[in-house]
């Protein structure tokens, strides 16, 4: 099984008839996702390579029975996109805009929350979702996937969240379901909605977790793992060597005195009975011991 | 981006908060006539984006148009913490009865905003919270209801700030909850806030971060961009729209995404290297921000190898491989690249390169197989 979305998943992409969303709109239908729509305000009627483009969210699910959506459109106008997909009928949004302001995403999370409480928003700012084989909404490279499980991925980072797809596929090891949280500071799903949908998912057996520096984050899923988690988690943990008090990159990512640091983190989930790696490889490679053990 | 202290002020103004009456000055004699214009005594105080000024010096009361001279004579210039002095901000003295403290700031495990009041301002607002953390009353804020002057008028009994002072506080707060909100702040504080002995309540200090993401829709904050005192190396790459930090070691980093790169310095340390730079091309680079990156790395003397390290998503490697070969086309690039490339298009990408390898121009198929040659390359 996967988590979150699988084969009969119907997804629309808002901004399908820009650069980047005709782009990646096409190598996730490609890649066997059921891309049923477009939407762009002004523009329905057209279609995107033989994709139907609708004015507004409420039509194209209407016409196509969506639940997803993929929203690819510039920051300012982001979160008035995302808001208009749980307006429409949409309860999965996949928002991979990087460089909204920190008070849009206040805003429109607890909008989120308080209107739409069935809706689950991943991101802003992260890679998407991927379920190998059976559907990619978002900007990973479907052929570093692998499937047939048994593990599944949830990751702060975006470049890091193929690298450890990547390093997983090249030992043989499949993934059930690899989710790119985001790294901005008010992410729609935290590692803890994920750990929670492979703990409950027979088919992932164990978890990889790839975190990174700032925020409490990490420190709050290995409360979760501690208390909850009965299968295995490996983790890794960017930004060992990053300098306190500068961003890096994400805006999330940030040492704020002694909170936020790449050690606090590791001993955290450490003490949480997780097996945690210095890098990726090294990740990779606990990953494989540990899928061959079970 | 964080304010200066009299920019922070300029932006409290704006949105109604009152300071001090006060201006910057660039020189003595400039200080000398902001002093006679507020009247004394004033306040001459160091503009650095640091700590502790006080105690090195940079805050000095100054009686008469002798004093200022005096203080802003050894202001400015001073060295604060490796910060140099180059702006004085000159204001009224404020005669103090009570410091209080006040911030907005984002809550991110709760997704909502975190106010923070207390009546024991005037020191650092940690050491409060460590030694007395009963003094600070916190005040979540949904942010899709905001601030309203109810909910602040019982903040502040909470905070139990004096009679005299909570109605004015109030009032404050709810504007500086805009300045935060409307303003785009990551964090707006006053620390102190004051009230004088005949009863009025302003902002003493001002310390205010404010969110790049929304520059779009602030384009007065190009004057707080100008003020800003950059390594060089770091002014080159945001002129070219790159994600740069500059550090003192050999191997230049050059990667797609925010973590890969962490992770690309954390592994270069690993294999016994040390990063001269976190430089993160970001997502969906081209060509031309490939060949832009490798040109601000070649300007560090320090470097020794490049080290690209890419996974393509959103980015994709062909790109960066034109922008590569572009680079190499247009300036000399001094040390030799070592590249990692996978993902999104990798596979057109190393045949763009492969006519162009060679000792200066090296593939490795792994991260750590690129992070241990490179690393060698380097200390070679």
């Amino acid at each position: 099984m996967s988590i979150f979305v699988d084969e009969n998943t119907k997804v629309i992409v808002q901004g399908l008839t820009g650069g980047q969303g005709r782009f990646h709109g096409l190598r996730n239908r490609d890649y066997g996702t059921q891309i049923v729509a477009g939407v762009t305000p002004g523009k329905g009627g057209s279609d995107v390579d033989g994709i139907a483009v609708f004015n507004s969210v409420r039509e194209a699910v209407e016409a196509t029975g969506a639940t997803a959506s993929f929203v690819v459109v510039p920051p300012k106008f982001a979160s008035a996109a995302i808001l208009e997909a749980a307006e429409g009928g949409i309860t999965f949004i996949v928002s991979i805009t990087e460089g909204i302001p920190a008070h849009d995403e206040a805003v429109t999370y607890n909008r989120l929350v308080e209107d739409y409480p069935g809706v689950r928003l991943l991101g802003p700012n992260c890679p998407g979702i991927i379920s190998p084989g059976k559907c990619n909404i978002g900007i990973t490279s479907g052929d570093i996937a692998l499937p047939g499980g048994p593990v599944g991925i949830v990751s702060r980072s975006g470049t890091l969240t193929y690298q450890a797809l990547h390093e997983l596929s090249q030992q043989g090891i499949g993934q059930t379901t690899c989710v790119g949280i985001g790294g901005d500071p008010v992410p729609g799903t935290n590692f803890i909605d994920c750990l929670a949908a492979f703990e409950a998912d027979p088919e992932t057996k164990a978890v990889m977790m790839i975190g990174e520096i700032g925020g409490s984050e990490e420190e709050r899923a290995a409360e979760w793992i501690k208390r909850n988690m009965t299968k295995p988690v490996v983790s890794y943990v960017a930004g060992v060597t990053a300098p306190p008090g500068r961003k890096m990159g994400h805006a999330g990512a940030i040492i704020s005195g002694s909170k936020g640091t790449a050690q606090a983190k590791m001993d955290a989930l450490a003490a949480a009975g997780v097996h945690v790696c210095l890098n990726p490889t090294e990740a990779g490679q606990k990953m494989v011991e540990i899928v061959q053990a079970l | 981006m964080d304010l200066f202290e009299y920019q922070g002020k300029q932006y409290f103004s704006r949105f109604g908060i009152a300071v001090s009456p006060g201006d910057v000055a660039d020189t003595v004699e400039a200080a000398v006539a902001v002093a006679e214009r507020v009247g004394f005594p004033v306040v001459v105080k160091a503009q650095v984006k640091v700590g502790g000024r006080g105690k090195a010096g940079g805050v000095k009361l100054a009686n008469d148009i002798d004093e200022v001279r005096l203080h802003a004579g050894n202001i400015l210039g001073l060295d604060i913490k490796g910060h140099v002095v180059r702006r004085l901000w000159i204001e009224r003295s404020s005669d103090i009865a009570k410091e209080y403290y006040a911030s907005f700031t984002l809550d991110r495990p709760h997704k909502t905003h975190l106010g923070m009041l207390s009546a024991q301002g005037g020191v650092e607002i940690e050491v409060v919270a460590e030694e007395n953390p009963d003094a600070i009353a916190f005040l979540s804020i949904d942010p899709v209801r905001g601030l309203d002057l109810g909910s602040a008028r019982r903040w502040v009994h909470e905070a139990e700030l004096d009679e005299v002072a909570r109605e004015q506080v109030a009032e404050l707060l709810v504007k500086l909850y805009d300045c935060y909100t409307t303003g785009d702040c990551d964090l707006a504080e006053i620390n102190p806030l004051i009230l004088t002995p005949d009863g009025t309540v302003h902002a003493l200090d001002a310390k205010v971060t404010l969110d790049e993401n929304a520059s779009f829709r602030h384009p007065e904050w190009e004057e707080y961009r100008a003020t800003e005192t950059e390594d060089p190396r770091e002014k080159m790459a945001k002129e070219k729209g790159l994600n740069y930090i500059g550090l003192d070691g050999s191997v230049g980093i050059i990667a797609n995404g925010a973590g890969l790169a962490m992770s690309t310095l954390d592994v270069v340390n690993q294999v016994g290297g040390s990063a001269a730079n976190f430089l993160d091309i970001g997502g969906g680079a081209n060509a031309d921000v490939m060949a832009a990156a490798l040109e601000v790395i070649n300007s560090d003397p320090k470097v020794k190898v490049i080290f690209v390290n890419i996974f393509g998503g959103i980015t994709r490697v062909d790109e960066v491989a034109k922008g590569v070969l572009e680079a190499l086309a247009r300036v000399t690039i001094n040390a030799p690249i070592v590249l990692r490339l996978d993902g999104t298009n990798a596979v057109e990408g190393r045949a763009i390169l492969a006519p162009h390898l060679n000792d200066r121009l090296i593939t490795e198929p792994t991260m750590l197989d690129a992070a241990r040659r490179a690393v060698s390359l380097a200390n070679a």
